[in-house]
């Protein structure tokens, strides 16, 4: 059971679609978008929720667009 | 059964962020082309000088090249130096202003070319900056022509049927040349294209600001960098390319520490 | 009393400039200045006021230094002859396009190419017009005497920071060499940091909470902006041309004929005008002290009184275009001048006065008449 969860905004107008965050993100969460940002750049994405707040992707971002967010999970009783 | 917090709740609370982009980058967009190893180098700088707290105390050297606009990018005092003098600038500043972190950011083309004399005296003094220099074996602001570090046999708008050692000469290992100097106190290679890269690449990056206030000596850390539009490659593909071509020629790691520890 | 020493040309401006609060001198060795550099080192300028003294690797590295130091707002020298200050230029121009405040000595040797270590002018162009590339011009100083070597480096700073401009003393070997007796005056304290950062809130001192980052550059993409840049420029060499000329005038009262002569050819001229006044020629001198901004008015004014005037320079003829631009065909102009190094004398300079708007006279020196053709 996964004790953390990660989560990733993409600054899309910074965002260039080089695609370097692709093949470093082991979860293969990130896709390019299939729209387009202002400069017509397809920016990145996050297309599923398996992002564990690696920071893999972030750190090889030559623009710097992507903020990564990680939680641990809290023990919750369910009722 | 843990709670799991939706993305909303995740990413309202600013407490949750473990990555984000250094406040010493300034809002305009880097005029890098896309997946160049530029906008990286800048970020892995200022993320430094943010989290040593040298704002106030840092002056940067923008070469020209396509790091010119440096200044645009990094929130910092900066001077704009002409082609391949950065290192003389940078020895003005620092002689005159010793107490401040003086650093150069240079490519290939304005650190080995036409900038040699000014880098090779500056090491040989020991002044004591920082030089960072972005080696992707091309020119790329002009538009890829062949640099001193291109490799042999490498096609650029100058070399188009490949770099001829014979009548060309060999890609020059500058870093390893100053590294000989007695003046240099701590030279490095790194890379900024894998996120364990990354991470050491910082690491080199903080030693060579730290290395600073001891007045040891010039601290250099290059970089190899990819130059996807100058080598008509994918982003992808021109950080594989630079690792299969780029790495052989000039090895990644320290290559001259300080002996005390 | 005030502290007065015999001191060769070169070494009147070291002093002067570390008595000036001077911060930084990068200079190389170079005939015939290298006096200056070596003066700073002996005197160990760092112990007397801080002031750092370093030489480098090449007349380039030199510029760039002080560029450097320059854009942190600190007083800032470098000092060369001719073949190295040709290697300035693109530093000095991209001083000019970051308005950035220094102090440049030029010891004008013979040219062209390596030519000779002896005193010459022929850097007139250089110096005045703008060497370097782009629409830019310096102040440039000229002085006549070793005095004024080391007046002029006071002056110099407190010209080039009050209109954040390169300033440029043109001196010769002659006058960087010969010794002379100079008055000194009292030490000027550097600024500190703080009063730097207070004074020259544009210079690159370390971005501080309380303000932007400062940029110094001389780049801009954008043709619109980078026109504006070069107005704004242009505005300030206008009032500096309105505001900064100097010049001596030499029994130019009753003057029919005049010298105009800057430097070590003033020198030879002021002896000239004595010697026509006992000939009875009724001849003066103008020196121009600041050669930018050129004395014109003062020179369209002469033209009035004047039948004829004489440029003297050590050179094939280059401040005599400016002379010929100031009276604007009112009186003839006409050029006389020694090149490779060789100085004029007193009664060759008059003899040829003589020839040009009176009469030939008989006791022309023959070599006078052998460097006539070739001209």
């Amino acid at each position: 059971m996964a004790t953390v969860k990660g989560e990733i905004v993409v600054n899309t107008e910074r965002c260039k679609g080089c695609e370097l965050c692709v093949p470093v993100c082991k979860e293969k969460t990130i896709k390019m978008s299939g729209n387009l940002n202002s400069k017509g750049y397809h920016f990145a994405t996050s297309i599923n929720d398996d992002c564990n707040g690696c920071t893999n992707c972030a750190l090889v971002c030559p623009d710097g667009a992507i903020t990564v967010y990680r939680v641990k999970l809290k023990e919750e009783k369910v009722n | 059964m843990n709670y799991i917090p939706t993305r909303e709740e995740i990413i309202a609370d600013h407490d949750n962020v473990v990555y984000e982009r250094t406040c010493l980058l300034t809002d305009n967009p880097l005029s890098y082309c896309p997946g160049c190893g530029h906008g990286t180098a800048h970020r892995l700088i200022m993320e430094v000088v943010e989290e040593m707290n040298l704002q106030a105390d840092t002056i940067g050297v923008a070469p020209v090249g396509c790091s010119v606009l440096a200044y645009d990018f990094m929130n910092i005092d900066m001077q704009q130096a002409a082609h391949g003098r950065a290192p003389a600038v940078a020895t003005g500043i620092k002689r005159l202003m010793p107490d401040k972190f003086v650093f150069t950011y240079q490519g290939d083309g304005d650190l080995a070319a036409i900038g040699t004399g000014e880098t090779l005296h500056a090491c040989n003094r020991g002044e004591n900056i920082t030089i960072f220099f972005v080696n992707n074996g091309i020119y790329g602001m002009t538009g890829g022509q062949m640099a001193p570090t291109t490799l042999p046999n490498m096609k650029t708008a100058t070399s188009p049927y490949g770099r001829d050692v014979e009548t060309m000469g060999y890609p020059l290992k500058i870093t390893e040349l100053i590294a000989m100097l007695p003046g240099t106190y701590f030279v490095s290679r790194q890379s900024v294209h894998t996120p364990a890269n990354v991470r050491k690449a910082k690491k080199a990056i903080e030693k060579a600001i730290q290395y600073q206030k001891l007045n040891k000596g010039l601290c250099f850390v290059e970089i190899v960098s990819n130059c996807n539009s100058g080598w008509k490659m994918t982003p992808e593909q021109s950080n594989k390319w630079m690792e299969e071509n780029m790495f052989p020629y000039y090895p990644l790691g320290d290559i001259k520490v300080p002996k005390e520890k | 009393m005030k502290d007065i020493r015999l001191m060769k040309g070169n070494e009147a401006i070291a002093e002067g400039v570390i008595r000036a609060g001077c911060d930084g001198y990068f200079g190389y060795p170079i005939t015939p200045q290298s006096e200056v550099l070596e003066y700073l080192m002996a005197t160990k300028t760092k112990e007397r006021t801080g002031m750092i003294t370093l030489q480098a690797e090449s007349e380039i590295a030199s510029i760039h230094m002080v560029y450097g130091g320059a854009a942190c707002g600190k007083r800032v020298m470098t000092s060369s002859s001719s073949p190295g200050i040709s290697l300035m230029q693109e530093g000095i121009s991209f001083m000019a396009g970051t308005e950035l405040p220094c102090l440049l000595l030029n010891v004008v040797r013979g040219g062209p190419g390596l030519g000779t270590i002896q005193p010459s002018q022929s850097d007139y162009f250089q110096a005045v017009k703008g060497g370097g590339h782009g629409d830019y011009k310096m102040i440039v100083l000229a002085p006549a005497s070793v005095q004024e070597m080391y007046d002029f480096a006071k002056l110099g700073f407190e010209l080039a920071f009050k209109h954040r401009i390169q300033v440029m003393v043109l001196s010769d070997g002659a006058i960087g060499q010969m010794m002379e007796k100079v008055e000194l005056d009292e030490q000027i304290q550097r600024l500190t940091d703080a009063e730097i950062k207070q004074k020259y809130p544009w210079a690159t001192t370390g971005k501080t909470p309380d303000r932007e980052r400062n940029i110094i550059t001389s780049l801009d993409l954008n043709p619109v902006k980078q026109e504006i840049i070069n107005i704004n420029l242009q505005k300030k060499f206008k009032h500096i041309e309105q505001t900064e000329v100097r010049f001596e005038r030499i029994m130019c009262d009753d003057a029919e004929y005049l010298f105009v002569a800057y430097g070590s050819s003033a020198r030879i001229c002021q002896k000239a005008v004595l010697l026509g006044r006992e000939r009875g020629i009724k001849v003066g001198l103008l020196r121009p002290i600041t050669l930018f901004p050129y004395p014109s008015k003062e020179l369209a004014k002469l033209a009035k009184q004047v039948k004829g005037m004489l440029s003297v320079e050590m050179s094939a003829g280059q401040m005599v275009e400016d002379v010929r631009l100031s009276v604007n065909g009112a009186v003839p102009v006409e050029h006389y001048g020694r090149l490779g190094g060789i100085m004029p004398a007193p009664d060759e300079v008059l003899n040829v006065l003589e020839n040009k708007f009176i009469r030939l006279s008989v006791n022309t020196p023959r070599l006078c008449l052998g460097i006539k053709k070739i001209l």
